[in-house]
């Protein structure tokens, strides 16, 4: 029997991943991509609460967070184009112009 | 009668402005002879005014206009109003006639310099603002005239700013121009100062700035030798110490000589330094009612004048020696307004406008044909070379020197006579002695310029020893070596004008002697005073004794310079200190150097560099710097490592949550 705690797990694990690859990663596209992780585990964990408190904010929440990562997506991938058309290079540790 | 009194200034005014504003891009001609007509337009339409203001009965004799009031807070009131009375008809008439010669004059002197718009422009400005000064209807609006005169005296001191040393072809050493117009602007502040304290405390205490309620109020309120009117006349002539360049304040006229000849002219003989005189005659009523301060007005003008005379004996710059001429020659006005003879003061002040605008200018002349070279240890033997200027200069010593029938000896013995008779024989007698050292004093300046023969040659290059100075004499004129030649007819009508002046103008105002004395007549409804007759023996003696005096003068002067000269040189080696005192202008600017600039100077680097340096500056500088350290420390929190910021954000989010979980 799948319980609350399974899918809670899971989820943290997920959003650890994406985390991590966000934290250790330098290309951005595999940032974005860890981004993208971390939302979908919130997604996951907020069907899995809804399905089990049987309210439906839950999934509203979900298709928000869809939306918003679709945007964020669209941005980052064109600030990727835009700052390789400028550098010829994409690595996020080189790309320190406004350090103090 | 029609309002045209406003006109008087409001023409210059307009000339200052036209000039000001557009004078540069006008063709030289149209921008300097706009500024002459101007003048000679002020001046036709004082005269106008002067013809109505006689037509008048003599005891309502006084054309008063009032354009606007000024200021009104409370029950002080000060209106832009004019004031002519027979007074201020003699001021108007000196400043606007004998300004337009000079500006006339002026407009030959300044052909070679390219800055003529500017100078037109403050020429123009500073006969406005005396003109003010004088048609003033109340203390307030005379001192904004008061003060426009000293501005304009800076600026044109200054007027050859980028210039340092204009001893030319000489070894001597003077302020730049610069210096010299600070100078004169800072010591006029001095005098100033006890103007506008004056004016406070006649506020105070009479409750009123116009003339016509302060006469009023003073003569019914105050006791004569009231202490506070002492105190107040006492200030207000510190005002005119400063402006008529009297002990203590004179220092600053001679300095005054760096700026152009027709400025020298016009500021520091016929109009400004009257100021202080006009002032005080102005003030009579005040004055009159302290002889405390009579007697030190007297007594102040009879050192001056003394004591200016002694060093102009040593000078060696023909302008120095009418610099302190001038000096000598205000002394004599102050003394007969101390001793009560108004009018004569103010016939001496008008008087010597004529003559010594006059010399001025024929040093101009002399300037102009030497290529600028002043040192009369250098020059000579000018006599044949420029007649018109000789014989018109000669006119002008005459009359300085009061030889008979000149303009300058007959109100020069009005003044000596006006001291013998009040029972002052000791200032009398210091007059009559001063009288010979002028005569004396002007004749060395004659014989050595005009007389002898030349000791400069012909294509000669005078330059001046500052090696700085890229302005050299040859640059001004045009021409490469001395070749003194004649002024041009600008320069020469004026001359020949006021020559005419310095000869007739004496005649307005006989000793009772000889005929009627004009001028006290028409000043008569003014001053209220008719002269102390004394028995015609004892009057022709004293006229015996000035011309005496005049006459001593000449000759000695005559003797001690013409041919080969070894009197003074003599003279000066058998009383090297007295001689040394006279050169050094008995130290006087080093002790107020010493005395006064020195510590002055100390105290503005002390705040300076000290208060506004180290403790304001401190301040300021240090908060900047301490903001600037703690920024440049937390900068480096910026290190540009987007992963290191996401990695700051996870641990800062980490420790939000587990402190709202651990909350209890």
């Amino acid at each position: 029997m799948l319980t609350v705690t399974h899918f809670t797990v899971l989820s943290a694990l997920l959003f650890a991943l994406g985390a991590l690859a966000v934290l250790v990663r330098r290309n951005p596209l595999i940032m974005l991509m860890g981004i993208e992780l971390m939302l979908n585990a919130v997604n996951l964990a907020f069907v899995a609460f809804s399905h089990y408190l049987e309210n439906m904010d839950g999934q509203v929440f979900v298709f928000i967070v869809l939306t918003v990562a679709a945007a964020e997506v669209a941005v980052g991938l064109a600030l990727v184009v835009a700052i390789f058309r400028a550098r010829d290079n994409v690595d996020m540790d080189e790309i320190d112009s406004l350090r103090g | 009668m029609s309002q045209t009194l406003w006109l008087i200034p409001a023409l210059p005014l307009l000339g200052a402005l036209i000039n000001g504003v557009i004078g540069r891009r006008l063709p030289r001609a149209l921008s300097s002879w706009f500024a002459v007509a101007v003048m000679a337009a002020s001046f036709g339409v004082a005269v106008n005014a002067v013809i109505n203001l006689i037509a008048l009965p003599p005891e309502a004799q006084v054309i008063h206009e009032t354009l606007y009031q000024w200021l009104g807070v409370g029950s002080f009131s000060a209106d832009v109003g004019f004031w002519l009375d027979p007074l201020s008809a003699v001021m108007i008439l000196v400043v606007t006639g004998i300004g337009a010669l000079i500006h006339m004059y002026a407009v030959g002197y300044m052909a070679h310099d390219s800055d003529y718009a500017r100078f037109f422009t403050a020429l123009n400005l500073f006969a406005f603002a005396m003109l003010v000064l004088v048609l003033a209807d109340n203390y307030l609006l005379m001192y904004l005239g008061w003060e426009g005169v000293g501005v304009c005296s800076y600026l044109l001191i200054g007027f050859w700013y980028n210039r340092d040393n204009l001893a030319v072809g000489t070894d001597e050493k003077f302020l730049s121009p610069r210096s010299s117009a600070t100078k004169a602007f800072v010591v006029n502040r001095v005098g100033d100062f006890g103007f506008t304290l004056g004016m406070v405390l006649m506020f105070w205490t009479l409750g009123s700035l116009s003339f016509g309620q302060v006469f009023h109020n003073a003569e019914t309120m105050l006791q004569v030798g009231a202490p506070v009117v002492t105190i107040m006349t006492l200030l207000l002539f510190l005002g005119a110490t400063g402006k008529s360049a009297q002990i203590p304040l004179y220092v600053w006229l001679p300095d005054a000589m760096a700026g152009p000849t027709p400025v020298s002219a016009l500021m520091h003989a016929a109009t400004m330094v009257t100021a202080g005189v006009y002032m005080v005659a102005r003030s009579h009523v005040l004055f009159q009612l302290a002889p405390a301060t009579m007697a030190v007005v007297a007594v102040i003008g009879v050192l001056t004048a003394f004591i200016a005379a002694t060093i102009a004996l040593t000078q060696h710059d023909l302008k120095r020696v009418l610099a302190y001429s001038t000096v000598s020659q205000l002394g004599y006005m102050m003394l007969a307004l101390g001793v009560g003879a108004f009018s004569a003061g103010i016939f001496h002040l008008m008087t010597h406008a004529f003559f010594k605008a006059l010399l001025f200018l024929g040093a101009g002349a002399v300037m102009h044909a030497m290529n600028d070279m002043l040192d009369m240890r250098r020059l000579g033997g000018l006599r044949k070379i420029m007649p018109i200027t000789f014989w018109t200069f000669l006119i002008g010593a005459l009359a300085l020197s009061g030889f008979p029938l000149f303009s300058g000896f007959f109100s020069k013995d009005e003044i000596l006579a006006a001291g013998f008779k009040t029972g002052n024989i000791g200032l009398w007698l210091a007059g009559v002695v001063t009288a010979l050292l002028t005569a004396f004093y002007t004749f060395r300046a004659v014989v050595l310029t005009f007389g002898g023969k030349p000791r400069w040659r012909k294509g000669e290059i005078v330059t001046t020893t500052d090696a700085a100075d890229t302005h050299t004499a040859a640059d001004a004129h045009g021409a490469p070596g001395l070749d003194p030649h004649e002024a041009k007819w600008v320069m020469t009508v004026p001359l020949i004008v006021l020559a005419l002046g310095a000869l007739f103008a004496g005649f307005l105002g006989l000793p009772s002697v000889l005929g009627e004395n004009r001028f006290e007549h028409f000043l008569e409804p003014v001053f209220h005073q008719t002269a102390i007759v004394i028995p015609p023996e004892l009057e022709w003696l004293l006229i015996g004794i000035s011309a005496a005096a005049a006459i001593v003068g000449i000759f000695l002067a005559l003797r001690f310079y013409r041919g080969d000269a070894r009197t003074p040189a003599r003279l000066a080696a058998y009383y090297p200190a007295l001689y040394q005192l006279l050169l050094n202008k008995y130290w006087v600017d080093e002790f107020y150097d010493t005395l006064i600039a020195r510590p002055g100077r100390w105290l503005a680097n002390a705040f300076w560099l000290g208060v506004d340096g180290k403790i304001i500056n401190g301040l300021a500088d240090g908060l900047g710097n301490a903001l600037r350290r703690f920024g440049n420390t937390l900068r480096t929190l910026q290190s540009g490592y987007a992963r290191g910021y996401a990695l700051a954000m996870l641990i800062g989010i980490v420790v939000v949550i587990v402190l709202v979980i651990a909350r209890p």
